[in-house]
């Protein structure tokens, strides 16, 4: 039965990096010490610097730390979806991505459910990220961690085809570097994730086009609506369209006859 | 209705950009065969072996396995194929078990099966008491048996062996030669098996000798001697590979 099939492949793929997640620890730790820190040194350093005023979905005064902290499982997202596209340009200089795109399934479900497996972790992640807040007394309504979840799932999806993307691209890890300096930072320093648009507004105008259209920004505003129960129509849009857009580029990055392959051979 | 050739690759040519690698190559290999790809290095033996896996994706030439064209059925011919690259493609952090498990949820096997055939294809090889290891720990002879028994745990109609014996030590070498022409006398495997050491020819097999991207000459081991006029297999990769380009 071919439903099975594809049944099982997602399964496979999911349970291995699931494994390999547990296996390497340190992984898991680091991507948990660095929003930690940004919480508790980085959040509580700027908290006198930087004011608050109301803005949706928070209806009183709030703590930087609250609002950080849902750019902060924006950045796990971010980390987890570019450490997924640098395990593949690693599997791919290693071999064992072939063993992956030799299986008798169509190329783009192989690579969603690898997606599909980065999501899975990096929800986990945050999930433990917002236990830790919850005894530092960050705390959100408790119907939003269950809102959140279905956010996750999309906000992780995008950035996880972003990274797809970028793997297709990258032909060695050394590269990689690149991508960190030329994607990473500019993504998450240039978005809603450390400071509202309106305060980045008052300092360029510039640098608020850039956050208001960086898709990071729509993802982080996506979740931080779900956590407060509230569903954001635009920011929804926006992250679904990155989404589909991101996927269907590295499809055809990954597509033997057509992108990274076809620049490899004829 | 006749019966499909397993491996059938008809004037297949490719090129890296300007660079042409491959040059209107054609080879059949028959269930039950074991056809030896031997050439020298660059000679397009791992070129071939990622058009016929569909890494690539070749322009002109046509290949098909057990009757299914890789362009036209991908999904169809993939399901054929067994395949052992030059580079391991194992996951070292996990087990021996887990790394086949995982290929086995690959190829659609139900985790029931999927454990039977593990013990199956591991107990051929001597591997099953060694199933819960980790592959970081295991030498380059018994990583190479783990990707052999992988390659085999959907029961594919073509295994393809690209280089499988590089870098191990000789009885290593010799268990996986022995091995794999075993598994041709057994069953209705067809296998290609590319390599540039004349040790690992059986006097059985089939010897396709392809040199600058294109088949230099083939048949039995004998009729490759002859065509060469050379003494022995050696003398005659020699001769036909050497001087010419």
């Amino acid at each position: 039965m071919r439903i099975f099939h594809y049944w099982f492949a997602l399964w496979g793929i999911v349970s291995r990096e699931l494994l390999r997640f547990v296996k390497q620890k340190e992984r898991f730790l680091s991507a948990l010490v660095r929003p930690v820190i940004w919480l508790f040194v980085f959040a509580a350093g700027f908290r006198a610097a930087l004011g608050i005023a109301i803005i949706p979905p928070y209806e009183t005064y709030i703590l930087y730390e609250v609002y950080i902290t849902p750019g902060l499982i924006g950045m796990i997202q971010l980390f987890n979806g570019m450490q997924s596209s640098l395990s593949m340009v690693y599997d791919r200089e290693m071999g064992s991505m072939r063993i992956l795109l030799v299986s008798p399934l169509p190329r783009w479900y192989l690579l969603l459910s690898k997606l599909f497996a980065g999501v899975f972790v990096s929800i986990l992640q945050v999930y433990v990220f917002l236990g830790i807040a919850w005894f530092y007394e960050i705390q959100a309504p408790l119907e939003g961690y269950l809102w959140l979840l279905p956010a996750l799932m999309l906000s992780g999806l995008m950035l996880g085809a972003l990274g797809l993307l970028l793997s297709s691209f990258i032909k060695q890890l050394e590269n990689f570097a690149g991508v960190m300096n030329f994607v990473i930072f500019p993504m998450f320093f240039m978005s809603t994730a450390l400071y509202p648009l309106w305060k980045l507004q008052e300092s360029s105008e510039w640098l608020y086009k850039l956050a208001e259209y960086n898709p990071f920004s729509q993802a982080v505003e996506f979740l931080r609506f779900a956590l407060y129960g509230q569903f954001n129509q635009q920011a929804f849009i926006y992250t679904a369209v990155a989404f589909a857009l991101f996927l269907i580029l590295a499809i055809i990055g990954y597509n033997p006859s057509k992108g990274m392959m076809k620049r490899k051979g004829r | 209705m006749a019966k499909h050739p397993a491996l059938a690759i008809t004037d297949l040519s490719f090129s890296y950009g300007k660079k042409q690698v491959l040059h209107d190559l054609s080879l059949i290999v028959e269930e039950g065969q074991c056809c030896i790809l031997l050439g020298p290095n660059g000679a397009g033996k791992s070129t071939l072996f990622s058009l016929i896996t569909r890494l690539y994706a070749h322009k002109q030439g046509d290949i098909q396995l057990a009757g299914f064209n890789i362009q036209k059925r991908p999904l169809k011919a993939l399901a054929q194929l067994g395949v052992v690259f030059q580079q391991t493609t194992l996951d070292l952090d996990l087990t021996v078990q887990q790394n086949l498990r995982y290929h086995a949820a690959l190829q659609g096997i139900s985790s029931k099966k999927a454990n039977l055939g593990i013990q199956e294809q591991l107990e051929r090889l001597g591997m099953y008491e060694r199933r819960k290891e980790v592959v970081r720990q295991l030498n380059g002879g018994h990583r190479r048996r783990v990707e052999i028994a992988r390659a085999l745990m959907h029961k594919p109609s073509v295994l393809l062996l690209d280089e499988p014996t590089v870098g191990l030590d000789a009885p290593s070498r010799q268990a996986i030669v022995d091995h794999v022409h075993q598994l041709v006398e057994d069953g209705s495997l067809a296998v290609l098996w590319a390599t540039h050491l004349m040790d690992e020819i059986y006097a059985s097999d089939k010897v396709v000798l392809i040199h600058h991207g294109s088949v230099k000459a083939e048949g039995g081991v004998t009729d490759i001697i002859q065509q060469a006029q050379a003494d022995n297999i050696n003398d005659a990769f020699f001769k036909l590979t050497q001087g010419k380009s």
